[in-house]
């Protein structure tokens, strides 16, 4: 099986972000980069499910600056056995990150996409879903267990109340979600195994696809800065509080 | 301005707290962009719920059914979503952010050919909405570009749309091309307790519970004392003490009860981005450095295994006067 995996640079999440002063943007200086977890997960999960299946391929896709090679040849030392690399310099949105991917579907023609439910910069939690729109696949998002049965894959998926499993017939895209496996560390001889692996680079202009994002972020700010409470010295007087100051019980 | 459509989601027969506040997002942002609020109510056998919609002060319940559409499955309900916003001259579409309404808009926005701004939290006359990204670090003001905006709503933003009127219903019918998804089955937490993001109290346990067991004999007795939800730091998650969906956070439930208590929770941002809306906050921890006090009402520096039966016990006493 072929496995598409995408891959998005973002900030450490042990990392404390700040808003810069004229609401621009966020400070950058000193900040460390990483995997989006979600989708360190994913390549976790494709690399299971190649092991498991005996065969395949793991390709990873990044959208980005030239910089997200970083987070690539992570991913490759990994386990995953290439990678491309759209460059962008522009901002986009999810929609025009599901753009540039249902294109490099079209070329590569996996038979499954993996991809993290949502991004720890953005918070949108979109790009899986317009991609298999866009391809009009099925889409099983926050997986936390994924089978492969005779003819279709079955996904568990983290909902409101419980967990509902649902199925579908190959090709389609499956997200993330925080449950689904714990992902390995990059091994020393999949470091050295790393270097020598392909990162191909595509300039996104080569696509032809319109990215003009449609979603435009005019501001930035911190979030409202909370009074600061009281320390209690005992269960009888924080009971007392919260009944005559608080008067919540 | 065109029209608004809200799209009413339904579990277990009945409307859920936060597609009430869908709708009073929705008869909001038609306040002040003009054009109508209606409500797309979808499903198998949806005459009870489409009376039900009726009532919360829309202008029109749009009642799609069909057999087709007895389980939620994401292609088949995009396809029909899609269609109302094209046959009901649409300019904003929206939900609440659920499990169903995150894994829903995007898919119908790509297939409309829009962007979507999610997890809003406030919707502004100049058109723009305000939406927390980096796990609630930053509250960015966005703006959507095209004759059709999509979002989803927080369900802690905008408060319940309340009963007033009687509204027409239309029943409408879609084609549906067969689905390539087929639902499977679908296994529920049982619980007795408030639901998680309805609850007036919640009470959440983290990694400082150290069990599942603990959870049973310290946590649970609190939460029942209090009639509270019961809730979960990742970490107590992660390491199987509580179910999934009890996930306080980024990447969990968001939820702003006017009560909230992190019992054995370090405060990490990912777990504040889900809570530090809440009216009231009270932190146990036995660490007084913990990031938790910095967001807490009220902090008690204390072993929780103490605290948290002695606390039982005091709130019975008061609920017992
Ligand atoms: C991509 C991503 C997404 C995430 N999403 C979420 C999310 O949605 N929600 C979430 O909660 N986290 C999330 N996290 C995880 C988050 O970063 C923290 O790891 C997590 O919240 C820690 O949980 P905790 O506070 O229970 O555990 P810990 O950080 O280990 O804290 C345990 C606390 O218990 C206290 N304690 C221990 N014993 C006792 C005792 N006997 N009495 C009193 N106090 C005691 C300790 O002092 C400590 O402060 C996410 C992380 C990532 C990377
Ligand atoms: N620039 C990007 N490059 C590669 N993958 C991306 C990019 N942006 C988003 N994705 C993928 O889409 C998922 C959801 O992103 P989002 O819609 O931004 O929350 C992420 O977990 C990634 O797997």
């Amino acid at each position: 099986m072929k496995i598409l995996v995408t891959v998005k640079r973002v900030p450490d999440p042990e990392t404390t972000i700040r808003v810069k002063p004229d609401g621009s943007g966020i400070v950058t200086d000193n900040i460390k980069y990483v995997i989006n977890p979600f989708d360190e997960i994913a390549i976790e999960e494709a690399l299971r499910i190649k092991e498991k299946q005996g065969q395949g391929e793991v390709v990873l896709v990044s959208i980005g600056a030239k910089v997200a090679s970083e987070q690539l040849r992570t991913g490759l030392a990994m386990g995953a056995d290439r990678a491309i690399l759209v460059l962008c310099d522009q901002e986009l949105d999810s929609l025009g990150v599901a753009r540039i991917l249902a294109k490099i579907v079209e070329k590569e023609a996996p038979d499954l996409v993996l991809m993290g439910k949502q991004a720890i910069d953005d918070d949108a939690n979109q790009a899986g879903q317009m991609l298999a729109a866009l391809l009009n696949w099925p889409q099983a998002t926050f997986a936390s267990k994924v089978e492969f049965m005779d003819n279709y894959v079955q996904v568990v998926r983290e909902v409101d109340g419980g967990l509902e499993t649902v199925r579908f017939p190959l090709p389609g895209i499956i997200t993330t979600d925080l449950r689904l496996n714990e992902p390995r560390y990059a091994s020393l001889p999949g470091i050295m195994k790393a270097r020598k692996k392909e990162i191909r680079e595509i300039a996104v202009a080569e696509l032809g696809i319109d990215t003009t994002p449609l979603l435009t972020v005019h501001k930035m700010d911190p979030p409202a800065k909370k009074a600061a409470g009281k320390k209690v010295e005992s269960v009888q007087e924080l009971v007392h509080l919260l009944h005559t100051e608080a008067k919540v019980i | 301005m065109g029209n608004i459509l809200v799209f009413a989601e339904h579990q277990k027969g009945k409307f859920p707290k936060t597609t009430l506040v869908a709708l009073q997002a929705g008869k909001e942002a038609a306040q002040k962009f003009g054009g109508s609020c209606l409500a797309a109510v979808l499903g198998a056998e949806i005459d009870g719920l489409a009376q039900e919609a009726a009532k919360y002060g829309v202008a029109k319940v749009l009642a799609v059914s069909n057999p087709a559409l007895a389980h939620y499955l994401a292609d088949s309900y995009a396809a029909v979503l899609s269609q109302l916003v094209t046959a009901y001259d649409i300019s904003l579409l929206l939900a609440t952010s659920t499990a169903v309404g995150k894994d829903l808009l995007p898919r119908v926005a790509a297939r409309l050919g829009v962007a979507m701004a999610s997890d809003v939290v406030a919707i502004n006359t100049d058109g723009t909405f305000k939406r927390p990204m980096y796990a609630g670090n930053v509250i960015a003001t966005v703006s959507l570009t095209g004759p059709i905006k999509v979002i989803s709503v927080r369900g802690t933003a905008f408060d319940a749309a309340q009963p007033d009127g009687q509204a027409p219903i239309e029943r409408v019918r879609v084609e549906l091309k067969e689905t390539k998804m087929e639902f499977v089955e679908f296994n529920e937490t049982k619980s007795d307790r408030p639901t998680l993001t309805e609850a007036r109290i919640v009470v959440s346990g983290g990694r400082g519970l150290k069990s599942g067991e603990n959870f049973t004999t310290y946590l649970e007795p609190l939460v029942d004392a209090l009639g509270a939800a019961m809730g979960a730091s990742r970490a107590a998650v992660d390491a199987g003490f509580v179910p999934n969906d009890l996930q306080v956070g980024q990447t969990g439930k968001v939820v702003a009860p006017e009560l909230y208590f992190a019992i054995g929770i370090s405060g990490a941002i990912q777990h504040l981005a889900g809570m530090k809306d809440s009216k009231v906050i009270v932190a146990i921890n036995k660490d007084p450095e913990a990031p938790i006090f910095n967001v807490a009402d009220y902090g008690l520096v204390a072993d929780l295994f103490k605290a948290v039966p002695e606390l039982t016990e005091e709130i019975k006493k008061l609920k017992g006067e």
